[in-house]
């Protein structure tokens, strides 16, 4: 595309790039129907004190696939990337603190 | 594909402005619901002489509608990636079918919403169900909006405005669906599977 | 033109663009960055006199001891809408409005990214500053207090309807807000002049930068907290109901997780300004652009840590406490690195006492008095005791009042040239300084020593004999000297029109300025740029007019006249105006309404705002009988605003 030609200042990539096959897409959403099929298990099947932490790892896992490859981060301009993870971690910090605030941690 | 440039003039980082804006705006979603989902679990052992988290959610049944949810963001990818290869008959069927399961979703929410207001949890019952309901509801109306753009995109389509050149309009609709999915990824988890209170 | 072209343009055939036609049609559907600009600042200004006189009648009624001029039900109204009028309606907008205007001028773009979104965002900030008002006569305004904390704000303890328009009003003006912040955002990064890399933008574009993302992050929290005491109000929600095990503390951390990046969006825009000023009034280049940039980064960021120091004595632990106070010390570095950089860059220079620089300057010592109060809060201690008392009240006024208005005057002063074609009356400015500096120091002076004998915040009176006549006199006395020194501005800014009424107007560079803004006429020509300036340095404009010599001396290499443009360029595409924004606009505050007196009036209210959306997406991005080509946000754009309801 010319406009990244024509741009004076190079601050990230163009988005012009080959999108990933369909197939590769039903792949990960798959995937991600696996996962939720996991995640639903530990419902019926009692884990003891591993069930947070795995929940925790398959959240971010699913949240991880369907960032980086349905919305195309991992193709797309960093700068989206930024904006995302920007708004991702100032949310996450903000809030546990404001729930250690609270002492939420030790009310369980 | 220098023609699906909404811009005519070159930007400074070489993305177009309504992309960039759709992001930043999803920056900002974040907060909204860290703030909503922070006053939820703070909330979540308030439920007074009500009902209690534990008591009442029905896991199976928000199983399968997380499920219909996720799909729909394969949907939406399809529905993309058929428009970027000029398919515009498949790409409206993927785009009906997001919207369907979309409207699938909140069908579920609203029958769970009126099981359980009849198993006495209303909105005003206790802490736990107005965090509750104020949470799950901003997240249906979120998802309600994406089924009126993705309407809006196919009424367009049909009327023949919807080309390979303005694939960009479908990507920017998916992102916000798609972000929509994963704030449901973290409620789902979060709320629904972590082990709950019960009275 | 044949009619199938016409159609071809217009989909739905019936939404033409306005084509403005001069007078008042032209600014209700303007969509120029700079008549926009225009339209915050006057509205703002507006909003400032009636802040500055619900102010006086606060002093008035505290003047004596047992006063009588307001009862204590209207004096919990009256001191609550200064606040919120103060720093919602005027000094947020007022920063939006030399944002909307040199922004785009000073990163050498013809318009903002998106020209209908901005337009949107000022009437939807008009709408919530009217609605907010309405209050007035429609049941009572808001009384709990700007922060409106719970559950004093609940409805069994302010039953009246004001809070609903407090939490609607503010819901409403934070649209405006968060649409605005993400055009400007947009803007900044996506819109700069060829060769102007992040690192050669003035200082004012990185602070209202930075500016932009703190709002971007922080209205979504305060927007919750209204959305949670809008559903406790008027569905019976259980989010402050202690009966029911509910923690009121929800709403104070929510309210100051917003609360403090909202300082820094107060300040960082007049630090800015005041970056801008006294380069050109130095003659010198700003002392370490790289530290100034970095340390308004740094406070932006560090600002999200520091939210609960608002909260010291409402119980929260010692070891919160601690933390918050340490980090609270920490930001005063960053912030003191600035001040350093603004001293640093005055010595040595050849210093000119216009008055914007007087303004300035009166920022910069008159913030440092804040910002040290300010520490003596961050010592958890110390604050315990002054809590609630006048000593707050002294300190915030400090960095809003010397730190956010004084910059604000500075700019006024500094671009009126660039806005309105001529100059202000320098002499009448300096008095304008002078008074509004004695009065300031009167009025917000005496209440460090008030609040430190122990007079409480909030107080519609208090009885003779505690010690607290002869200050608060003196602070009553000096409200009317600052609201004197408004006048001498609205005086000055009277009499500088009639003035230049049929005067030619005053050159393309008064003031020997530095940035690109300069390079235009004054005032700034519809089309801003005759041509797109291609940027090699930081204070470009100033490069092209100063060189240096053999010997490494500066010498002047080009007068102003033959470095700035002349405005003669034709043909420029410019954005059409638009009917839309208004229109959802005025939708809002009838759904406002709506909420609060009955279920009916959402719907008219409903109707304009959903219908001027999809009208807005239909509508041509090209006006087909208007000239083609420009550049516009796309017909898509709609789809990006629609989540932000």
């Amino acid at each position: 595309m010319n406009t990244s030609e024509t741009a004076v200042t190079t601050e990230a990539a163009h988005d012009d790039h080959d999108h990933p096959s369909d197939a590769k897409y039903i792949q990960i959403a798959l995937l991600l129907g696996i996962i939720t099929a996991a995640e639903v298990a530990t419902y019926f099947v009692d884990i003891g004190v591993a069930l947070i932490p795995v929940l925790m790892i398959m959240m971010v896992v699913k949240f991880f696939y369907v960032a980086s490859w349905f919305m195309h981060l991992r193709f797309d301009s960093p700068l989206f990337t930024k904006f995302f993870v920007a708004g991702l971690i100032l949310a996450t910090a903000v809030y546990l603190v404001f729930l250690t605030v609270f002492e939420f941690w030790s009310k369980g | 594909m220098s023609e699906a440039a909404t811009t005519e003039h070159p930007t400074n980082t070489g993305i177009s402005h309504n992309k960039l804006a759709m992001w930043v705006f999803l920056g900002s979603e974040c907060l909204l619901f860290g703030a909503l989902i922070s006053t939820y679990l703070l909330y979540r052992n308030e439920f007074h002489t009500g009902p209690a988290p534990g008591d009442i959610f029905d896991i199976p049944f928000t199983s399968v509608s997380s499920f219909v949810l996720l799909m729909s963001s394969l949907t939406m990818v399809l529905a993309l990636s058929a428009l970027k290869r000029g398919d515009i008959r498949n790409n409206r069927l993927w785009l009906l079918t997001t919207a369907l399961l979309g409207a699938l979703f909140i069908g579920g929410q609203v029958y769970e919403f009126t099981s359980f207001v009849r198993e006495g949890l209303g909105f005003t019952t206790s802490p736990f169900s107005s965090a509750f309901f104020t949470l799950t509801g901003f997240h249906g109306i979120h998802v309600s909006l994406g089924i009126v753009m993705l309407m809006s995109l196919l009424i367009s389509s049909l009327r023949g405005n919807l080309k390979e050149k303005n694939s960009e309009t479908v990507e920017i609709v998916g992102l916000y669906w798609h972000f929509v999915d994963v704030v449901w990824i973290f409620i789902f988890t979060v709320i629904y599977l972590v082990p709950n209170p019960t009275s | 033109m044949t009619d199938t072209i016409v159609e071809t343009n217009r989909p739905i055939g019936v939404y033409t663009r306005p084509k403005g036609g001069g007078g008042w049609r032209d600014w209700v559907t303007t969509v120029d960055h700079k008549k926009i600009g225009i339209l915050y600042g006057a509205t703002a200004l507006v909003f400032f006199v009636v802040g500055g006189c619900e102010a006086l009648l606060i002093r008035l009624q505290l003047a004596t001891p047992n006063g009588t001029i307001l009862g204590a039900d209207t004096y919990n109204q009256v001191f609550t809408m200064h606040g919120v009028t103060m720093i919602f309606l005027a000094a947020m907008p007022l920063a939006a409005a030399f944002g909307n205007y040199l922004i785009p001028l000073q990163i050498g773009a013809r318009d903002v990214a998106f020209p209908r979104l901005n337009a949107l965002s000022f009437w939807v900030f008009l709408a919530g500053a009217i609605f907010l008002n309405l209050s007035w006569v429609l049941g009572g305004a808001p009384d709990g207090g700007w922060f409106g904390y719970a559950p004093n704000s609940g409805i069994i303890y302010s039953p009246s309807v004001g809070m609903d328009f407090y939490a609607i009003g503010l819901q409403i003006t934070g649209i405006a807000s968060l649409v605005s912040a993400i055009n400007l955002t947009v803007t900044i990064l996506n819109m700069r002049a060829p060769g102007m890399t992040l690192f050669k933008m003035p200082v004012f574009t990185w602070m209202m930068l930075v500016v932009q993302l703190l709002l971007v992050f922080a209205m979504p929290v305060i927007a919750v907290a209204l959305f949670l005491l809008i559903f406790s109000r008027q569905f019976g929600a259980n989010f402050f109901n202690t009966e029911m095990g509910a923690d009121p503390l929800l709403w104070q951390h929510l309210f100051w997780i917003f609360g403090h990046p909202e300082v820094y969006i107060l300040i960082l825009p007049s630090f800015g300004i005041i970056s801008e000023v006294i380069p050109t009034f130095s003659r010198k280049p700003i002392f370490g652009y790289e530290f100034m940039v970095f340390s308004g980064i740094a406070i932006g960021f560090m600002g999200w840590g520091v939210w609960a120091h608002h909260m010291f004595a409402s119980g929260i632990g010692p070891l919160s406490v601690a933390a918050f106070s340490l980090s609270t010390m920490f930001i005063a570095v960053p912030t003191g690195v600035k001040i350093l950089n603004w001293l640093a860059t005055m010595w040595g220079g050849k210093i000119k006492f216009t008055a914007a620089m007087l303004f300035a300057v009166g920022v910069i010592s008159m913030f440092t008095i804040g910002g040290l109060s300010g520490v003596t809060h961050a010592m958890s201690p110390a604050d315990t005791q002054q809590t609630d008392t006048y000593y707050v009240v002294a300190h915030f006024h400090y960095v809003i009042f010397g730190g956010i208005i004084f910059g604000l005057f500075s700019g006024f002063y500094f671009w009126w040239p660039k806005v309105f074609g001529h100059m202000l009356n320098e002499t009448m400015g300096k008095i304008n300084f002078w008074v509004m500096l004695v009065g300031f120091n009167m009025t917000f002076g005496p209440m460090h020593t008030l609040g430190l004998q122990g007079m409480s915040r909030r107080i519609d009176t208090y009885s003779p004999g505690f010690g607290f006549e002869l200050w608060n006199m003196v602070a009553s006395i000096g409200s009317f000297i600052i609201a004197t020194s408004v006048l001498i501005f609205v005086i000055n800014v009277i009499v500088s029109a009639v003035k230049a009424k049929g005067q030619p107007h005053c050159g393309p560079d008064p003031w020997d300025a530095r940035s690109l803004e300069w390079m235009t006429p004054n005032p700034t020509p519809e089309h801003n740029f005759d041509e797109v300036p291609v940027v090699e340095s930081l204070d470009e404009f100033w490069h092209r007019k100063y060189g240096t010599d053999e010997e490494g001396r500066i010498v002047r290499v080009a007068t102003a006249e033959e470095v700035c443009q002349d405005g003669s360029a034709t043909g420029v595409h410019l954005p059409s105006p638009s009917y839309w924004p208004l229109v959802f606009s005025a939708g809002l505050p009838l759904v406002g309404l709506g909420l609060i007196f009955s279920l009916w009036l959402t719907i008219p209210g409903g109707i304009m705002m959903v219908g001027s959306l999809f009208a807005w997406v239909f509508e041509p991005v090209d006006d087909p009988d208007g000239p083609h080509g420009h550049h516009d946000d796309s017909e898509e754009t709609a789809t990006e605003e629609a989540p932000v309801v």
